[in-house]
C-alpha cells in the first residue's frame, strides 16, 4: 500500500482540527462498536471485570486509544519514529493481531461519519483511511 | 443457512423500508470509487472518472450505485435463503463481470459508512452489528460460485 502524500497529511490535519475536541467521544463510541460488532476482539480484554461494550473499562480504553491516534496526527510526518514506544508495546507486550487494527479503524470512521456527516467527505474518508492504515503499519512494525 | 433473530429481521426490514435508494446508492458507489480507486477498473465505459469531483457528478455511476443497492432487495426478501438467491448473480459477477470478490467487502464497508452518516445516532452499535452481518452474508453468497 502507498504512503501518505502532502495532500493526505493536510486533509487529515485539517479534519482533526475540526474534530479533536470530540476525541474522547469518538474513542468511546468506536471502542464500544468494535466490541459489539466484532465480539472476537473481546479476547484481548479478558482481564476486565466487565467486557461489555458500554462498561467503564471499555469507555476508558476508548479514550486511551483515541489519545494515541491524536498523538499520531502530530507525528504524521514520521509515524515509525514518532510511535516507537507504542510500536514496541504492541509487539512485545500486547501482541494484538494486526487484523484488529483494521477493525478498529473501520469503527473509528463509522463514528466519524455519524458525528460529522457533512465534513467526513469521500476525500476526507480516503485520507483518514490511508492515515489509519499507516498508523497500523507503524504499530505492527516490530512484530517480526 | 444463517440464523436470524426476530430482532435482527426487524432491524433489517426497518432499515430498508426507510432507505433512500437514490441518495444512498449513488453516494455508496461514488465513495467506493474515490476511497478505493482501483475499483474504477470495472467502470471503464462509464465516462469521466478523472477525479473525485468528476466521479461525484457522473450520472452513470450514480445510476449504477442505485442498481447495486436494489440488488440487496433480493436478500431482504429471502433472508433464509440468501446463498441460493445470489447463485445467479455470483456467476454473473465471476464469469461475465470478472469482479474480484474482495471488492464486495470494500463496497460493503463504504455502504456501512454512508448509512451511518445518513442515520446518525439511530445507527446504534446493535443496528451496525445486524447490518454488517446482513452484508457479510450477501458478500459471502456473491463469492460462492467463483471457480
Amino acid at each position: 500500500m502507498t504512503s501518505l502524500n502532502a495532500k493526505d497529511k493536510d486533509t487529515v490535519r485539517a479534519f482533526w482540527d475540526k474534530v479533536s475536541n470530540y476525541g474522547e467521544d469518538i474513542g468511546r463510541d468506536a471502542l464500544c462498536r468494535m466490541l459489539a460488532v466484532y465480539p472476537q476482539t473481546k479476547t484481548y480484554f479478558a482481564h476486565w471485570k466487565d467486557q461489555s461494550p458500554t462498561s467503564e473499562s471499555a469507555k476508558k480504553h476508548g479514550i486511551t486509544v483515541m489519545g494515541g491516534v491524536a498523538d499520531a496526527v502530530t507525528k504524521i510526518d514520521d509515524l515509525s519514529r514518532g510511535l516507537l514506544g507504542l510500536s514496541e508495546l504492541h509487539a512485545f507486550t500486547l501482541r494484538v493481531d494486526p487484523s484488529n487494527f483494521k477493525i478498529l479503524a473501520h469503527n473509528i470512521m463509522v463514528v466519524m461519519a455519524i458525528m460529522f456527516p457533512v465534513d467526513f467527505t469521500p476525500e476526507v474518508h480516503v485520507a483518514m483511511d490511508k492515515f489509519l492504515a499507516a498508523l497500523a503499519r507503524a504499530l505492527a512494525e516490530k512484530y517480526r | 443457512m444463517v440464523a436470524w433473530s426476530e430482532q435482527e429481521r426487524s432491524i433489517i426490514a426497518n432499515l430498508f423500508s426507510n432507505l433512500d435508494y437514490e441518495d444512498v446508492g449513488a453516494k455508496a458507489l461514488t465513495r467506493c470509487l474515490i476511497v478505493y480507486p482501483w475499483t474504477q477498473r470495472y467502470f471503464g465505459g462509464f465516462g469521466n472518472l478523472y477525479n473525485a469531483e468528476a466521479i461525484k457528478m457522473n450520472p452513470n455511476i450514480a445510476a449504477h450505485g442505485v442498481k447495486i443497492l436494489h440488488g440487496l432487495d433480493r436478500a431482504l426478501k429471502n433472508m433464509d435463503n440468501i446463498k441460493e438467491t445470489y447463485a445467479e448473480l455470483s456467476v454473473l459477477h465471476s464469469e461475465k463481470l470478472h469482479v474480484d470478490p474482495d471488492n464486495f467487502k470494500l463496497l460493503s464497508d463504504v455502504l456501512t459508512i454512508v448509512i451511518a452518516a445518513k442515520l446518525g445516532t439511530d445507527f446504534t452499535p446493535e443496528v451496525q452489528a445486524t447490518f454488517q452481518k446482513f452484508l457479510a452474508v450477501v458478500v459471502s453468497a456473491l463469492g460462492k460460485q467463483y471457480q
